[in-house]
């Protein structure tokens, strides 16, 4: 793995969501960056999503799509004026189809220091039953 | 006698027909500037972390974005007026007998100096780092703040 502890980090603008429906309330959508990796067992998915609390977060897995969604509320305190303002704050939205069945009942959800940590265990598969026959 | 007078000079009494295309073209400008303003670029520094900065009468706001960071792993100064964050985000090695299928975070160092628009009181900064973003409070000094000035 190379050593990323020499190497800066670049500022990037988010990207918004080119979602196929609208959203009905008002304000910017963004894509969050997310890291998706598996091992034999289960499926790992880490996502950035600064701002958003606990309480505001959804996920949804349903017929194999997973659906991360979050609120970030505004940032600005009553009486603050901008001087300059860098990057945009608004929601986060994902879509991802899951490929393989996913045990539900196991699946972990931890949201530390602003990013997600998801862990989607895989269904144990049925062992074919085997099945003999008689000869007749 | 006709006197082209650049627009910027307050007017002096005696207006020309040039000065009514000065203030619909400025009003223009001002119209195009609030539907246009979203799709352009924001003029940034483009040094990581992005921040927002925004006052009220008692002090500065820096907001960043950083999640993934915990605080010892944050670096705050303030020298004079200019506010200095600095540190290092890393991410975990989750292991040998994995496969990404996506890899879209990043990991790395990162250094920013904001300049602040006044003057400010150092020793009463505050810095709170809270499901990944950053915002310290800066209270400007007291010859810097507001004074009401009461009118008789």
């Amino acid at each position: 793995m190379a050593d990323t502890s020499a190497k800066e980090l670049q500022a990037k603008q988010k990207t918004e969501v080119s979602a196929p429906s609208e959203q009905t309330t008002a304000g910017a959508v963004f894509v969050p960056a997310v890291d998706i990796f598996e091992t034999e067992k289960v499926i790992n998915l880490l996502a950035d999503l600064p701002g958003v609390k606990t309480e505001d977060l959804k996920i949804d897995l349903h017929e194999n799509v997973l659906t991360l969604s979050g609120d970030v509320a505004p940032f600005e305190g009553p009486d603050e004026n901008d001087i300059f303002s860098e990057y945009e704050v608004g929601k986060f939205y994902r879509q991802f189809t899951v490929s393989e069945e996913i045990d539900q009942e196991k699946i972990e959800a931890e949201m530390i220091d602003g990013v997600l940590k998801l862990v989607l265990p895989k269904a144990e598969k049925t062992v074919p039953k085997k099945i003999t026959v008689k000869a007749a | 006698m006709f006197m082209r007078r650049p627009f910027y000079y307050p007017t002096m009494g005696f207006r020309t027909s040039f000065d009514e295309l000065e203030r619909m073209r400025r009003n223009m400008d001002r119209l195009l500037e609030g539907f246009g303003s979203r799709s352009f670029l924001p003029q940034t520094a483009g040094v990581f972390p992005l921040v927002n900065l925004t006052e009220d009468k008692d002090g500065y706001y820096v907001r960043a974005e950083l999640p993934g960071l915990k605080s010892n792993e944050l670096d705050i100064s303030v020298t004079g007026n200019t506010l200095s964050i600095s540190g290092e985000r890393k991410i975990a090695n989750e292991g040998e007998n994995i496969r990404y299928h996506r890899r879209e975070r990043e990991a790395g160092t990162f250094s920013r100096i904001i300049s602040l628009p006044g003057e400010v009181n150092a020793d009463r900064i505050e810095a709170e780092l809270k499901n990944g973003i950053l915002k310290v409070h800066i209270p400007k000094a007291e010859k810097a703040k507001p004074k009401q000035i009461t009118v008789r």
